[in-house]
C-alpha cells in the first residue's frame, strides 16, 4: 500500500493548482455565473493539455491515467473551476475508445482545441436531451441513442438554463441527422464506461469541494467570536466540523481508489464508481452545509464564499443521479457478482 | 499510488481465513453468545500454537517480525469472521506497553507469559465517577514499604473473571492536579480484597464491576514512574484506536445481501431487484469500504512514520457510527421480521440486524466515546481551539 502521489502526480497537482489558484479564483468564479463557463480559464486548461491528457497516445493525446485525472479533478472542485473539464475528458476519451473513422474525426478538434465535445448523461426521452453538462457552451454532443452512439452540432438557439449550480447546462433538442459514432452492444458498453468515468471523476471534484468547504468553516470559526471567545471552541461547532472532515477524507480514500482501480483493479470499478459517487456527493454537501451553517448569518450572504460551494456541492453531482440511485447501481453489481460466485 | 495492502499481506490473510475456518468452530461460536465472553482459552492457545498471537513483534518476544499491514490484513480477517479476540487484544495492548516502557523484570515475568498464552491482562481504567476523563480516576494506592495497598473500584473490566492482571490507573497523589497524581500497576486478580460481579450488556457482552479492598501490589509491579501514570496512559490508549474497523459491518452486509439475494417480497417479486432495498445496501457498501481504508490507511501511515495522528480516531469514529446508522437501517428494511431475536430459530439471517442495532452502542462508547474522537480530531486535526 502507498498513499503518497508519486513525483510525477505532485508536480501536476501542483501545477494544476497554480493555475487554478490564478484562473479560477472566486472572483473569477463570481464573475463567471450565471452561465459558469469562463473561457479564459477554459482555454488555459487546453493549453495546460487538460484535455489532451485525457486521451491515450496512440489516439494522439499524452495518455494520463485515470488517477491522474482524478487528481486534477480535485483541483477543479476545490476551485470551482468553471469550465467543462470532465465532461470534455469523458467525451474525449469516449471518442478515442470508439475509435471508428466517425469517432476519430470528431476527435482531431477536439485535440487541436477548436471544438468542445461534451456527453449528454441521460438518454432522451421525448427527442430532447435534458439538462447536458456544458450543453449551453459546447459545439457538440454526444449521446446514447438507443443501442448506438451518435453525435450532433446543438441549435445555436439554444437557452442556457438557469440552475442553482451556475453550470453551462441546456437541454438540446435531438435534430433529425447525426453521425452515428458506434452502434451496438459494444456501443452501449462503452457509452456506460464513460458515464462511469463522470461519475469517478466527479467524486474526485467533489472531494476538492468537499475539503476546501471544510478549511473554510475551519479558518472562519476560528476567527470569529461570540460569547467572549472563538465560536470553534463550542462542541457543537467542532464537533460537526470534525465529523465531516472525517467523511471528506473517507470519500477522498474511496474516489482515488475508484480511479486507481480501472488500471489494476478493473473488477472492481463498477463497484466503486456509483459508491464513490454517492458517497462524495453526500460528504461534500454535509461539509459545505457545516460550514455555512457554523457562519451564522454571514453565510447566507452572497459576498461569503461558503455559498459557492455549497450551491455546487448539490447541483454537480445532480447532474446525473441521487446518491441512493448509484447506491444501487453498485448493490446491483455487488449482488450480480456473488450470484456468479456462488 | 497502490490500494492493494501487497503480496506479503495477502498470503497472510489466506492462511488467518483457512485457520478461521478451523479454529472459529460453531461451538467457539455458541460458547461467546451464551456467555458474552469475547475470550476463549481454546482459541487464544490455538492462535498461541500458530505464533499468531502477536504476528506483528519482534521474534525475540515470540511475534513474526510481519509489518503493519501484514498484521492489519490479518485483523480485518478476525474482525469480520467475529472471533473472540478482547482478551487477547487487550493483553497485547499492555505487553505492548511493559515492552516499551516497563523495566527487565517485568519484561521477563509478563511477556513470555502473555505471549505464551498462559496469561490474559485486561483493562482497569473506568470507574463509577469517571470514565471519558479517564484522569480523574480516583482508585486509591498507598505506598507501604515495598509494596502498594489499592482501594477502590473500577467499571467495565471486561474479562476481569478471565485474567490474571489487571492494568489498572489508581490515584498515588490527590493534591496536585489530576494529570500529576496518577500511577499505572499490574495488579494480579488472583488474590483477596479483589470482588468481580458480572455485567451484562445490551449486545449480550460480559463485563464487570471490580473491586479492591487492601488489595497488595508489589511496586516491582508499578509501570512507569510514581505519579507518571498519564504518559503511561498516552502510550497504551494510542494502541486502543489502531486496527481493523469495520469488520461487523462488513459482516452484517453479507448477511443482508444474502437475504435479499435469496428471498421474495409478498408479490413474488426478487427483494434483490428492489431498489429500496439496492440503495440501503449500496449505501452500506460504501459506508464499509470507508471504515476499511480509514483503518488502512492509519495502519500505513504509522508503517510509515512510526506513529500515526489523528487517522486513527477518524477510522474509530466513522466505523462505530457507520453500524450505529446500519443497524437502525437494515432493521427497517427487514420490517417486522427484523424484530426477530438472534437466537431465535425464525429470526432472519440469525438477527445480524437486530443484533447489530444493539451491538453497535457499545462500539461508540468504549475506546473513547465518539465525542472523544471528535474532540480529538477537531483539535489535533483541524487545529480548534480546546472546547468546553
Ligand atoms: C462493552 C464495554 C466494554 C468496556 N470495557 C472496558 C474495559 O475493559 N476497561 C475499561 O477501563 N473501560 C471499559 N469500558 C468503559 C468505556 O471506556 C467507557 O464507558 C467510556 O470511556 C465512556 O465513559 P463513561 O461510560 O463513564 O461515560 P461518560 O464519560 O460519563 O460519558 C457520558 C456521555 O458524555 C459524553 N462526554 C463525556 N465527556 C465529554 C466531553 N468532554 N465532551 C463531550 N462529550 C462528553 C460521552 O461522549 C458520553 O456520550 C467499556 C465500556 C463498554 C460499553
Amino acid at each position: 500500500m502507498d498513499l503518497n502521489l508519486s513525483g510525477e502526480q505532485q508536480q501536476l497537482v501542483d501545477a494544476f493548482g497554480a493555475l487554478y489558484a490564478k484562473e479560477s479564483s472566486t472572483e473569477r468564479v463570481r464573475a463567471a455565473e450565471p452561465l459558469g463557463h469562463d473561457p479564459n480559464l477554459w482555454a488555459r486548461l487546453k493549453e495546460n493539455g487538460a484535455v489532451e491528457m485525457a486521451v491515450d497516445e496512440d489516439s494522439g493525446g499524452s495518455g494520463a491515467s485515470l488517477l491522474d485525472l482524478a487528481l486534477v479533478a480535485e483541483q477543479h472542485g476545490r476551485y470551482l473551476g468553471p469550465a467543462p473539464l470532465v465532461e470534455a475528458q469523458v467525451a474525449a476519451r469516449l471518442l478515442a475508445r470508439i475509435g471508428s473513422d466517425a469517432a476519430r474525426k470528431a476527435l482531431a478538434p477536439v485535440l487541436d482545441g477548436t471544438r468542445l465535445v461534451t456527453m449528454a448523461l441521460h438518454p432522451p426521452p421525448a427527442g430532447v436531451l435534458p439538462l447536458v453538462p456544458a450543453g449551453a457552451v459546447c459545439d457538440d454532443v454526444i449521446f446514447l441513442d438507443g443501442r448506438r452512439i451518435a453525435l450532433f452540432t446543438p441549435d445555436t438557439k439554444r437557452q442556457a438554463v438557469g440552475n442553482i449550480g451556475s453550470l453551462p447546462l441546456a437541454d438540446l433538442e435531438v435534430p433529425a441527422s447525426m453521425v452515428v459514432l458506434a452502434s451496438g452492444e459494444g456501443a452501449e458498453r462503452l457509452f456506460e464506461e464513460a458515464r462511469r468515468e463522470w461519475m469517478i471523476l466527479m467524486a474526485n471534484a467533489l472531494v476538492g469541494i468537499g475539503t476546501r468547504s471544510i478549511e473554510i468553516g475551519v479558518e472562519y470559526v476560528k476567527e470569529r467570536k461570540a460569547f467572549g471567545v472563538p465560536i470553534g471552541t463550542f462542541q457543537a461547532v467542532s464537533h460537526g466540523l470534525a465529523a465531516a472532515v472525517t467523511a471528506v477524507e473517507g470519500g477522498m480514500l474511496l474516489a482515488r481508489e475508484a480511479a486507481w482501480s480501472a488500471e489494476v483493479e478493473p473488477e472492481r470499478t463498477p463497484e466503486l464508481a456509483p459508491l464513490a459517487f454517492g458517497f462524495n456527493a453526500e460528504s461534500a454537501r454535509e461539509a459545505s452545509y457545516r460550514s455555512l451553517h457554523y457562519h451564522g448569518g454571514y453565510g447566507f450572504m452572497v459576498e461569503y464564499d461558503i455559498q459557492l460551494y455549497f450551491r455546487r456541492a448539490k447541483a454537480w453531482p445532480s447532474q446525473f443521479v441521487e446518491p441512493d440511485v448509484a447506491f444501487g447501481q453498485a448493490a446491483a453489481h455487488r449482488l450480480a457478482a456473488a450470484a456468479k460466485g456462488a | 499510488m497502490d490500494f492493494r495492502l501487497g503480496e506479503h499481506s495477502d498470503a497472510f490473510r489466506a492462511e488467518a481465513r483457512a485457520f478461521l475456518d478451523e479454529a472459529l468452530t460453531p461451538e467457539v461460536k455458541a460458547q461467546m453468545e451464551e456467555t458474552g465472553i469475547h475470550h476463549n482459552w481454546d482459541f487464544h492457545r490455538k492462535l498461541v500454537e500458530r505464533g499468531w498471537l502477536a504476528p506483528g513483534w519482534p521474534v525475540e518476544y515470540g511475534g513474526q517480525g510481519r509489518d503493519r499491514l501484514e498484521v492489519l490484513a490479518f485483523a480485518e480477517e478476525f474482525q469480520r469472521a467475529g472471533a473472540p479476540t478482547y482478551g487477547t487484544g487487550t493483553t497485547l495492548m499492555i505487553a505492548n506497553v511493559i515492552r516499551l516502557i516497563g523495566t527487565e523484570e517485568q519484561k521477563k515475568l509478563i511477556l513470555p507469559r502473555a505471549l505464551g498464552g498462559e496469561i490474559i491482562i485486561v483493562l482497569g481504567f473506568t470507574e463509577p465517577e469517571s470514565g471519558s476523563d479517564v484522569a480523574a480516576a480516583q482508585a486509591r494506592a498507598v505506598r507501604d514499604g515495598d509494596e502498594w495497598v489499592i482501594n477502590g473500584q473500577k467499571m467495565f473490566t471486561t474479562n476481569a473473571q478471565d485474567a490474571d492482571y489487571v492494568f489498572m490507573l489508581t490515584r498515588t497523589n490527590p493534591d496536585v492536579p489530576k494529570h500529576q497524581g496518577l500511577t499505572t500497576f499490574l495488579v494480579p486478580l488472583k488474590q483477596p480484597g479483589v470482588e468481580i460481579r458480572a455485567v451484562h450488556t445490551l449486545s449480550g457482552e460480559r463485563t464487570n464491576l471490580t473491586f479492591y479492598t487492601d488489595v497488595r501490589v508489589d511496586d516491582g509491579m508499578r509501570i512507569g514512574e510514581v505519579d507518571g501514570g498519564w504518559e503511561v496512559m498516552t502510550v497504551g490508549l494510542t494502541f486502543e484506536r489502531s486496527g481493523a474497523q469495520g469488520g461487523e459491518s462488513v459482516r452484517l452486509l453479507s448477511a443482508m445481501e444474502h437475504w435479499a439475494a435469496t428471498t421474495t417480497d409478498e408479490h413474488g417479486h426478487p427483494r434483490s431487484e428492489d431498489p429500496s432495498i439496492r440503495a440501503r445496501l449500496g449505501r452500506a457498501a460504501a459506508e464499509n469500504e470507508v471504515s476499511t481504508l480509514l483503518a488502512r490507511r492509519s495502519a500505513w501511515v504509522e508503517s510509515t512514520q512510526g506513529t500515526s495522528g489523528v487517522e486513527g480516531s477518524m477510522g474509530k469514529l466513522f466505523a462505530s457510527e457507520a453500524i450505529t446508522r446500519q443497524g437502525a437501517d437494515f432493521m427497517d428494511m427487514l420490517g417486522p421480521d427484523g424484530l426477530r431475536s438472534m437466537g431465535d430459530p425464525t429470526a432472519i439471517e440469525d438477527g445480524a440486524a437486530e443484533y447489530s442495532f444493539r451491538f453497535a452502542l457499545g462500539a461508540t462508547t468504549y475506546g473513547g466515546t465518539s465525542e472523544i474522537q471528535r474532540t480529538i480530531i477537531a483539535q489535533r486535526g483541524l487545529g480548534l481551539p480546546r472546547s468546553r
